[in-house]
């Protein structure tokens, strides 16, 4: 900041720095290894050894075989890619797609679209009160013709996270495709594909200190998938587009990176979030937390105010020097309330004024120290002011 | 912040950071550098107010208010012209002041100076305070003036407000007109710029609102404003200057009265002042005091409109020396002083926005209503307008023109 203090950051559910490590294992691929990997030429090989050792390491990170890791843009476009992909695959088999009211866009938007243009049903689970889908919901919603099962493994907006391998017992039962969307998960949670019982599964490099711009899907063997991206053939003709060498080895060094430390990391964070709740709950005694107080992702805090909109907030925090955010996909200013607290029956009253503190690796006891003494009165003030306009 | 040239600064003028330190609140003492909100609009105005306050060193954030988005329910988001929800497409007609492009010009400026932008939705506190009670008022018969009704409850309301809420200690907009602090009391001067003066809209700023709002580009002339723009390297130096009726998009407020208040719009007669009926009118809200134009008579000789009898739905009109006024009744005075004047006193006074002020005299009644009574009968005296009185250059009060006038 202009004034010397130091910018605190506690948004790391929106995105996260790219880790110092993560630079310099990129480093190399803006250099002098600028090479294709398809190209014949040792350039070229050079830039293809890099894109498969990194495959290596994200699948012994996930517990499965190189082959069926792909590399893509985004965790939007690995949803979007495992949805659209089995959906088209499967479609003479049945077109029906069970999912809940609440996953991120990128799987909603994803499902509304194959429902309005492409002849497809789609089952959205409703939620318990912390935002968990029952194991039971997705075992009743099965049909005949259900042909992909897509669970988020932890919510975005309020941390929870959701029962994967009891649903992908019963998708495997039923011999049903079981894709998670584990963009939020992936700096904290088991990412073991036996474990978890799935058969998809996304990932954001820029969720976990790798730069924005490149994601990956595990795809397991033998799932039908139709690629979206036609054209070179690359990733075994299921992603087509020249490989981004530099941000597929810089994904595969953060992956590395948050597995070594995801348990230490987690233990950091949820003692760091739990001071963090206890102390401003205690000085805000209207603020209701939303999602679970245990079942939720390390460093991940959120919570609603009575008739206050968050964007004030906000801005009281950011001129602190301090970044939050809303929790909620709103990004406008206007007045949408979340779709996952809609579903978990928060008050509408309550939608607006939903706050959400998301800690990283650089969060210190200090950063935690100084919401605890900004927001309590910044809420004070904008109270009076007259809050809700 | 990367400044470009000199300074441009008119000669004369006071200083824009007014000798006051920060008063209130530890965390505003603590701090260097007092905290100043803008209210953008994306203008040029607004844009320079705000490059002036950074150049003083003042910690500067912009604000931009979105007020009004046509059509955009309370469940709908307004942000970029359409939007998908539920395989609808919903198109949101928006406010001059907010559109789009006015919202990416103020962060352009922002970003320029390397202040913090912030878009601030008060569209339900400009929906109750602005634009309700401005429909309200056409269909009681008067010519509502909604740049009053904003600046009391919006800006120098809420926002006004939220800015001290957030830790500034000051509010600043683009207004030309400028304050003036002698022995602890704050006056409310015209901008130096005759021409572009908008003290009009700004009588309503009591002591307690001056102690803590600026008016950086109320010390210069519009030509210096849009001059500094150049040299602050301002993308917006060649913006043309902004309308009234920010919330009537397009066709005008007439139209908007048709959408909002359908039922309103009763034909009705026309009379003379002898009661002779002269024609149909299409609804009384869409007549103001003075018009001519429009009144679909073909008499042979001019007739204005001189009163809407809303008990009647019916229009009576006149010569124009009919419009004439001597005595205007006020009510809701403020005084920027805080307090009336002991007695009568002289004044000039202006009853609408763009007319030259005149002589009358000012004569406080009980409560807060008072009379003006001009040397010169005045024409086409609207209710719902302000009546805003002056002592030479400063501002001493004002109200809105009753409804018996």
């Amino acid at each position: 900041m202009k004034d010397g203090r130091k910018m605190i950051y506690l948004d790391h559910s929106a995105t996260t720095p790219v880790h110092p490590r993560v630079r310099e294992a990129m480093a190399p691929y803006f250099g002098d290894s600028y090479g294709n990997p398809s190209s014949l030429h040792r350039l070229g090989q050079r830039a293809h050894r890099a894109v498969e050792d990194s495959r290596k390491q994200v699948a012994e990170i996930l517990g499965c075989h190189a082959g069926e890791i792909v590399f893509t843009s985004c965790g939007s476009e690995s949803d979007n890619l495992a949805i659209r992909g089995v959906a088209f695959a499967n479609k003479s088999r049945g077109r029906h797609i069970i999912t809940s009211s609440v996953e991120h866009h990128a799987v909603l938007y994803t499902g509304e679209q194959l429902e309005q243009h492409f002849g497809f049903e789609v089952t959205y689970l409703a939620v318990d009160r912390d935002g968990r889908v029952n194991p039971d919901d997705v075992a009743g919603a099965i049909r005949p013709d259900t042909i992909l099962i897509s669970v988020m493994y932890a919510n975005n907006e309020v941390g929870t996270i959701q029962p994967l391998r009891e649903i992908g017992t019963i998708a495997r039962a039923h011999d049903i495709p079981f894709h998670t969307d584990a963009v939020q998960a992936a700096a904290y949670l088991d990412l073991n594909v036996d474990e978890l019982q799935v058969d998809l599964l996304s990932l954001s490099g820029h969720k976990f200190y790798a730069p924005k711009g490149v994601g990956i899907l595990y795809v397991r063997r033998g799932t039908r998938l139709l690629p979206m991206l036609t054209g070179g053939g690359q990733e075994q003709n299921r992603r087509a587009g020249t490989h981004n060498v530099p941000y597929i080895a810089g994904i595969a060094k953060a992956l590395q990176i948050v597995a070594e430390e995801k348990e230490a990391e987690g233990r950091r964070l949820s003692l760091l979030r739990d001071q963090l709740a206890g102390r401003l709950f205690a000085a805000i005694p209207e603020a209701r937390l939303t999602g679970p107080q245990d079942a939720r992702l390390p460093g991940h805090l959120s919570f609603t105010l009575e008739g206050l909109e968050a964007e004030g907030i906000l801005m009281g925090l950011d001129l602190a020097g301090i970044c939050a955010s809303s929790g909620s996909a709103c990004t406008s200013g206007a007045s949408e309330p979340s779709h996952v607290l809609r579903a978990m029956d928060v008050p509408l009253s309550r939608c607006y004024g939903a706050l959400r503190f998301t800690l990283g690796y650089q969060n210190t006891m200090q950063d935690v120290e100084r919401v605890i003494a900004t927001l309590p009165p910044l809420i004070r003030r904008l109270k009076e002011a007259g809050g809700h306009q | 912040m990367k400044i470009r040239g000199k300074k441009g600064r008119e000669a004369g003028v006071s200083r824009v950071v007014p000798e006051r330190l920060p008063v209130h609140e530890e965390e505003v003492r603590a701090r260097p550098r007092p905290r100043v909100v803008v209210a953008m609009s994306g203008g040029v105005d607004s844009s320079v107010a705000a490059a002036l306050l950074a150049q003083e060193g003042y910690e500067v954030a912009g604000i931009m208010l979105r007020l009004w988005a046509a059509e955009a329910s309370a469940e709908e988001v307004c942000d970029p012209v359409t939007r998908s929800s539920n395989g609808r497409i919903q198109h949101f007609v928006h406010n001059r002041c907010c559109t789009p492009d006015a919202v990416e010009d103020a962060r352009k400026v922002c970003a320029l100076l390397d202040i913090p932008f912030y878009l601030l939705n008060a569209e339900q506190a400009f929906r109750q305070h602005v634009v309700e009670p401005f429909v309200s008022a056409y269909v009681a018969g008067q010519t509502p003036n909604p740049c009053l009704a904003c600046n009391r409850h919006i800006r120098f309301g809420f926002l006004l407000r939220y800015a001290r809420a957030l830790g500034a200690e000051y509010l600043a907009t683009g207004h030309y007109a400028q304050i003036q602090k002698e022995n602890g009391r704050y006056r409310l001067m015209k901008g130096v710029d005759v021409q572009k003066d908008q003290s009009y809209v700004l009588y309503m700023l009591g002591q307690e609102d001056l102690a803590h709002v600026l008016f950086p580009v109320g010390h210069f002339r519009k030509p210096a404003i849009r001059k500094l723009a150049h040299e602050f390297g301002l993308p917006v130096a060649e913006k043309g200057d902004s309308q009234d009726l920010c919330f009537v998009a397009g066709e005008g407020y007439r139209q908007f009265l048709g959408e909002q208040v359908p039922e309103a719009l009763r034909p009705g007669p026309i009379f003379d002042q002898a009661g002779h009926r002269l024609g149909t009118h299409n609804g009384l809200p869409l007549y103001t005091i003075g018009q001519r134009r429009g009144l679909g008579l073909h008499t042979g000789h001019p007739l204005y409109v001189l009163r809407l009898d809303t008990q009647e739905n019916c229009l009576i009109v006149g010569p124009q020396e009919a419009l004439d006024r001597r005595e205007v009744a006020v009510a809701a005075v403020r005084y920027v002083a805080g307090r009336p004047p002991q007695r009568s006193l002289r004044v000039t006074a202006k009853l609408r926005y763009g007319a030259p002020p005149a002589p009358a005299t000012l004569e406080p009644l009980a409560g807060d209503a008072a009379r003006l009574t001009f040397d010169k009968a005045q024409r086409a005296v609207s209710p719902g307008q302000a009546a805003v009185f002056y002592d030479d250059e400063e501002l001493l009060g004002g109200g809105l023109i009753g409804g018996g006038a």
